[in-house]
């Protein structure tokens, strides 16, 4: 087999090994100094350094409120694709570019205009004090910083996939006696599922990883509210870089098996499908397989 | 007639049946429109809100502070080398990814894509580990004056890295679906490589390549997270504008924090719009 196929077009080699260059510089080279860091601690300290109560908590906390989060989004996220897609309204075109908001908008002024909203004297946070809920400084207050976070991603992997769903297929089902719940159970869902799916994941793993529209509203109390990177953080202003580098190993860990399920579950969602149907195979992906 | 009442009931029955009842949309709709008036509209209308609490002069003098100014000069010059720098790296892995078949592709597509899975505050941590005063790497600067971390440096490394695969990302499907039927005819009719780029690949990719390099700035401006752990935060120094943010949040200086996120959200905003313009104008989907 041959690395290369053959073309007429110039500048492979110089563009390709520019490429890996930057790529290894950059990204390949500083990460693998993670592995080896975490490597170099050995698997009894390690275990030691991620055992502590501090940090189990912490952990926990991360990945509880974004697992919460990505919920939220993928139910709320799943009806906002449908309706952008399937309806018409005035004022859709603002909307539909403000889906995109929390992708543009940097993390910190997320994180401050969400705090002072949700605080005891803010609009919203008055009002749920009312009702006797706190969200700032509540995990509470950490759901709502990252379902803020996370729902484009939910949104954004849905529309495509809703948008090139065949209506014949919708059309067939009523012919054949299908009530519209039953057509939207038995045939949209199972379609939408996958894509409905990778959304979740990505909302997820940027959950579990968000820092800066998190720490302002979580209030930050130890074993409470306090989440795992701003740990990672503290660790590293106490120049406990072992700590750190263990914290920063076991979230990415969880995070990968947790993502690996995620996968397994979208595999077997994907299980009627035919390979023709497959909308998420990228013209890569097809020609290489 | 009974032929034509019974098409009349298939009609009106297959219509409902592809689509909710009037009751059902309005609701769906009620509930999706609040959750982004609740989510989204609130908490960007809350910035903008803050900031103008105390009137317009407050704002204009929040604005014009010597370290507010510092920490904008600093964000802007971090974006100003570090965009330009992955957006070669974009066009070049574009053009690799796109337009050659070769072995391995799938991993480096996996490896350019790497960077958006990493939390923020890891992506300083791996290069605390690399630069910190026991960094696995520093002694190839002990004999030099350069300074990574707490600097200049370090603040466009992790700027780098944090938005890596945005401009990669936009070209390659692009391109791919442009195919390379368009340089092969430029190469055949006598133009070199570099004018086929410049005349034929470069001209056609420019919107993907604006919107790419728009929303790379956007982030690079706005890193938190990353930048936080490498900059120091010496006031006047190594704060960026989103640290300054933060710095005066903390120190109840409400109005003048949310002036500053202000400039932050306004230019969320003209991302925002410039993509709406592109996709309506150009029909860029995403």
């Amino acid at each position: 087999m041959k690395f290369k196929t053959n073309s007429p077009l110039p500048g492979f080699a110089p563009a390709l090994f520019y490429t890996v260059l930057y790529l290894a510089l950059i990204v390949v080279i500083p990460l693998s100094g993670l592995f080896f860091k975490t490597a170099e601690l050995g698997l009894a300290q390690f275990w030691d350094l991620i055992s502590g109560e501090r940090v189990t908590h912490a952990l926990t906390i991360s990945f509880t409120t974004a697992l919460a989060a990505a919920i939220i989004n993928a139910v709320f996220g799943l009806i906002i694709a449908w309706v952008f897609v399937r309806y018409d309204f005035t004022g859709k075109g603002l909307f539909d570019a403000i889906i995109d908001l929390p992708f543009a908008l940097p993390t910190a002024v997320a994180g401050i205009a969400l705090s002072t909203l949700y605080s005891g004297s803010g609009w919203l946070g008055s009002l749920f004090n009312k009702i006797g809920i706190e969200i700032a400084f509540t995990p509470l207050g950490i759901v709502i910083a990252l379902t803020f976070i996370g729902l484009p991603f939910v949104v954004r992997s849905v529309e495509p996939v809703l948008r090139e769903l065949e209506k014949e297929l919708e059309e067939a089902a009523a012919s054949l006696g299908a009530n519209r719940w039953q057509t939207l159970y038995h045939v949209v869902f199972p379609t939408l599922l996958p894509a409905l799916l990778s959304g979740f994941a990505l909302a997820f793993a940027r959950g579990v990883g968000e820092y800066g529209s998190v720490i302002f509203i979580a209030g930050n109390v130890p074993y409470v509210s306090e989440v795992a990177p701003l740990l990672i953080v503290i660790k590293l202003e106490e120049y406990d870089y072992a700590g750190a580098t263990a914290v920063a190993a076991a979230m990415l860990l969880i995070s990968f098996v947790l993502l690996i399920l995620i996968n397994a579950l979208q595999a077997w969602s994907q299980r009627y499908k035919s390979s023709s149907q497959n909308v998420s195979t990228t013209p890569v992906q097809e020609h290489l397989a | 007639m009974n032929s034509s009442q019974r098409i009349n009931i298939t009609k009106a029955s297959s219509h409902s049946a592809i689509s909710e009842g009037k009751l059902t949309r309005w609701l769906l709709s009620t509930v999706a429109l609040s959750f982004l008036i609740l989510f989204l509209l609130l908490p960007l209308f809350t910035v903008f809100a803050e900031a103008l609490r105390n009137g317009w002069q407050t704002y204009g003098k929040a604005l014009s502070d010597a370290d507010g100014l510092a920490a904008i000069k600093l964000t802007v010059i971090a974006s100003a080398i570090a965009v330009p720098l992955n957006l070669i790296f974009g066009v070049a892995a574009a053009w690799s990814i796109a337009k050659f078949e070769f072995r391995g592709k799938v991993l480096l597509s996996t490896l350019i894509d790497l960077p958006f899975s990493v939390s923020p505050v890891v992506t300083g941590l791996i290069f605390v580990l690399m630069f910190g005063a026991s960094g696995w790497a520093a002694p190839l600067l002990n004999n030099t004056d350069i300074q990574i971390l707490f600097a200049l440096p370090g603040i466009v490394l992790v700027s780098i890295f944090v938005t890596f695969p945005f401009i990669a990302r936009e070209l390659i499907p692009l391109m791919q679906e442009q195919g390379s039927d368009e340089e092969q005819a430029a190469l055949s009719l006598g133009a070199n490589g570099w004018q086929t780029f410049w005349h034929v690949t470069l001209p056609n990719i420019r919107w993907g390549l604006l919107y790419g390099v728009l929303l790379c700035n956007a982030r690079a401006m706005g890193e938190f997270g990353a930048v936080s752990v490498v900059s120091g935060h010496i006031r006047g120094e190594t704060n960026t504008l989103p640290l300054h943010v933060e710095i005066l949040y903390n120190e109840y200086n409400f109005a003048a924090a949310f002036a500053m996120a202000s400039i932050l959200a306004c230019l969320a905003l003209v991302t925002l719009a410039i993509k709406a313009v592109l996709e309506k104008t150009h029909g860029l989907k995403h």
